[in-house]
């Protein structure tokens, strides 16, 4: 099947603040993708540009197989979008704001709406500016999953919303997952791109640095084993793949690059096992090890918002 | 006291981030009266030919209702300070409320005030902070003014009290504005509110000023913009008068502290109510929500041009009979039209209509910047709605609604300059002479519009525009402008209708020029990134 979302070495300054700097991404159709990165990352650029609200200096960006720059009103009738900054005509209320977002883009399920205004507990008849911030970003998923679409284009959706709101949207991702629509959730809540995400793609000051499935990020990562041991584990560290070892007596904690694995474990057996847990890499590590390293242009800061 | 502390930091930070426009405005006004001064005794260099000119100015109701009455007709300064003394007063109302509200409702609608609010500071601290800033300009501006009026030449006695007029009435507008900041949420309706007040504190002293004989002349003493007027600079200096801008200014500023110890932050007087779970049938097309987010401003311009329409036509029949000195004539004659003294009164304020409406149309279609700014336009545009097709929403609006209120005015003006004449034909006379200003208000629309496509950080351009195209026509016959330079200004071109010859080349070319400014503005924003 065709991808949703394919972007090309897209770049995208605005000024001297280079914002996307050759960024690649890729969302098959039907798949939720998460989309890493910390503030002022270029994420939001990137969905914007998908939008057609910016155009990209530099590369290529194809959406639903479309230019997302010139077929605006036909891609849109095919997606909705949740910004990270929710802000809403004050004197309408939140009822009135997903009708009109609704119907402007060409229809709203009413039974999808008063289900979901049930299930996010959000109160129609209030006034906009009477809302938190919370209820806004509600208003947005709303009027957006209200709507019978192919591509959710969520930028940062859950920021403001409380845990239990937190479970109630993965939960209706989930239903849209199963609905076999594509979603692109762009977020630096790591659990909760865990929790959603078939694909991740992880980018930094504009570019992408990192992307494949859970599975396939964490095979190449380490994993971290601590065990007890029956003796003294003499010669470990010298073991090829064996990373950030330390010993206290029969004690053992080090980290353990994938490929390594089994002769590590090998190892260890053969000196006799006491007790073993072993961790796979979460999603923090992946994400941390891209960016506690040094900068890659130091010099640079990333503003997004144009 | 406890509900004042941080002040201190709050006046720093207001001055920090009105360090450029503040001085701006204040340096404007103080070369505006030095350069009045200067050109009005080049104008009229003997005492028989400024007590000439007074005569006729004072002669002139639709003069006089703009501007005020020159009390000494013998006073250079006085003289010179006429149109300053009138419109000059009404901007530095305007330069004050806009500095308070700026400070104080603007702040806390955008929630920025409740950041500060949750660091050291007082419960007044605000207000009292926007308080200072815009009185201390206010007493800056005043100061600065009556400087300037003394080194170019005028009395001291006239130059401190017309500094202290202006800062007086700065200082009751503040006031005015900080009650205003309290009952509303929304920054835009207290300055709507604030706005009023002061159009209808104008409009009081110019129906006072003008009215024939003393049976009127109260109103001017209602009149906030006409107690600084009577305070009486460079003719009999009445400075008793100060006490009543000042005094007024107190009660308003305690009225505002009182409402503000009983609201929460963020809140306004009126509560919220609950409103319509499910979007009107109706809400479906970008149209329709430009209509519903601009229709109370809309309606309450409309009241205004109403009531604004009814008193121009009600002073026209009698213009003819407050005129006795031929020079009056004459130089009304001059002013516009041919046929009759009426038609060149009714011409000349219908002028100022035009202009009115063109502050309208400004203003609504600034809304395209503004609903971009606050990120509203993103989520529309995420729908299959097209840029172009948005934009034309707001714009619809604005080009609409002058045509709507320069209607209006035209209309109630007509109607009843026809029920003081007894002749049903005038109405559609003075309706054509209101019409025919709309070319030249859209041609402003069309510089927001194409500010907002091509530049639209600087989408002010807009404003600075209509204040120097007025400027223009009020200052450049003073200053002897070139007639290629006033010819700039779109108002310049407009027929002076009723008595004057209807020409329909510049209203059509005029109209050309406001499609090419839309056309320019919406490519610019088809190409340009939102946000």
């Amino acid at each position: 099947m065709a991808a949703a979302v394919t972007i090309e070495k897209l770049s995208k300054s605005f000024g001297a603040t280079r914002a996307l700097d050759g960024l690649d991404l890729e969302v098959e159709t039907g798949e939720v993708h998460g989309f890493l990165g910390p503030n002022a990352s270029g994420k939001s650029t990137t969905i914007r540009i998908l939008l057609g609200l910016l155009r990209a200096d530099a590369g290529s960006a194809r959406l639903l197989g479309g230019d997302p720059w010139r077929d605006v009103a036909r891609l849109h009738r095919r997606l909705a979008y949740v910004p990270g900054d929710v802000t809403l005509w004050p004197n309408l209320t939140g009822g009135e704001v997903i009708d009109l977002l609704g119907r402007l883009r060409g229809g709203l399920d009413a039974k999808r709406r008063a289900s979901l205004l049930e299930r996010f507990e959000l109160d129609p008849t209030k006034k906009a500016r009477a809302y938190s911030k919370g209820n806004r970003q509600k208003v947005a998923l709303v009027a957006a999953l209200a709507s019978d679409v192919e591509l959710l284009l969520l930028d940062e959706p859950t920021s403001g919303l409380d845990p239990l709101m937190e479970a109630m949207f993965r939960e209706c991702i989930g239903e849209e997952r199963g609905d076999g629509r594509t979603v692109l959730l762009s977020s630096h809540i790591l659990a909760e791109v865990e929790a959603l995400c078939d694909r991740v793609s992880i980018i930094r000051e504009g570019r992408t640095v990192e992307t494949g499935s859970l599975a396939e990020l964490r095979h190449l990562r380490r994993t971290s084993i601590s065990a007890d041991l029956a003796g003294a584990p003499d010669d470990l560290a010298t073991t090829p793949g064996v990373h950030d070892l330390r010993v206290n007596g029969t004690r053992v904690r080090c980290e353990v690059d994938t490929g390594s694995l089994n002769n590590v474990l090998l190892k260890l057996t053969s000196i006799g096992v006491n007790s073993l847990t072993s961790q796979p890499p979460t999603l923090e590590d992946l994400f941390l090890r891209h960016y506690e390293d040094e900068p890659v242009h130091p010099a640079e800061t990333r503003a997004v918002r144009p | 006291m406890s509900s004042l502390v941080g002040t201190a930091s709050l006046v720093r930070l207001a001055l920090r981030r009105d360090r450029v426009i503040l001085p701006i405005c204040i340096a404007i006004f103080v070369a505006l009266v030095t350069s009045s001064t200067s050109a009005t005794i080049a104008l009229y260099p003997t005492v028989a030919s400024r007590v000439q000119a007074a005569a006729s100015l004072n002669n002139t109701a639709s003069l006089v209702a703009f501007y005020g009455r020159i009390y000494d007709p013998t006073s250079l300064g006085a003289v010179a300070m006429l149109k300053m003394g009138g419109i000059g007063t009404a901007l530095v109302a305007v330069l004050a409320l806009l500095t308070v509200i700026r400070h104080t409702r603007a702040e806390e609608e955008s929630g920025r005030l409740e950041l500060l609010g949750a660091a050291v500071v007082g419960r007044h601290a605000p207000l009292t902070a926007a308080l200072l800033v815009a009185v201390g300009a206010s007493l800056v501006l005043g100061g600065f003014t009556a400087l300037g009026l003394f080194a170019v030449g005028l009395p001291v006695a006239g130059s401190i009290a017309f500094g202290l007029a202006w800062a007086g009435v700065g200082t009751a507008f503040a006031a005015l504005a900080a009650v205003a900041a309290q009952l509303t949420r929304s920054a835009r309706a207290a300055t709507g509110i604030a706005g009023a007040a002061l159009g209808l504190s104008y409009l009081l002293r110019a129906i006072g000023d003008s009215s024939s004989g003393q049976r009127l002349q109260w109103l001017s003493w209602l009149s906030p913009i006409g107690w600084g007027q009577q305070v009486r600079p460079f003719a009999g200096e009445r400075w008793w008068v100060m006490t009543l801008l000042f005094g007024v200014a107190v009660a308003l500023a305690a009225g505002a502290y009182a409402l503000a110890a009983r609201r929460d932050l963020g809140a306004g007087l009126l509560p919220d109510r609950a409103g319509p779970a499910t979007a009107a049938r109706g809400l479906r097309t970008p149209l329709a929500l430009a209509w519903r987010l601009q229709r109370g401003a809309l309606l309450g311009w409309l009241a205004a041009f109403v009531v604004l329409g009814a008193v121009f036509g009600g002073i026209a029949s009698n213009v003819g009979a407050i005129l006795d000195s031929p020079q009056a004539r004459d130089f009304i004659t001059a002013l516009g039209g041919k046929a009759s003294l009426s038609d060149a009164y009714l011409a000349a304020e219908l002028g100022f209509v035009g202009v009115f409406a063109s502050v309208y149309g400004v203003q609504a279609a600034m809304r395209l910047r503004s609903e971009e700014t606050a990120l509203r336009v993103e989520p529309l545009l995420a729908t299959a709605l097209g840029r172009i097709r948005w934009a034309w929403s707001h714009l619809a609006i604005a080009l609409a609604g002058t045509a709507t209120l320069l209607l209006a005015a035209g209309l109630s003006a007509g109607l009843a300059y026809a029920a003081q004449t007894g002749d049903i034909g005038q109405v559609g006379r003075v309706l054509g002479g209101a019409l025919v200003q709309l070319p030249a208000a859209w041609v402003l629309t069309g510089v927001v519009v194409a500010a907002f496509g091509l530049a639209p950080k600087w989408i002010a351009i807009g404003w600075v525009a209509l204040v120097a195209f007025v400027l223009l026509g009020e200052f450049g016959p003073l200053f002897k402008l070139n007639h290629m330079v006033m010819a700039i200004s779109p108002f310049d071109h407009v027929p002076k209708l009723p008595g004057g010859a209807l020409t329909v080349a510049p209203l059509l070319w005029l109209s050309g020029v406001a499609a090419v400014l839309i056309v320019i503005g919406l490519s610019g924003f088809r190409r340009r990134d939102v946000g």
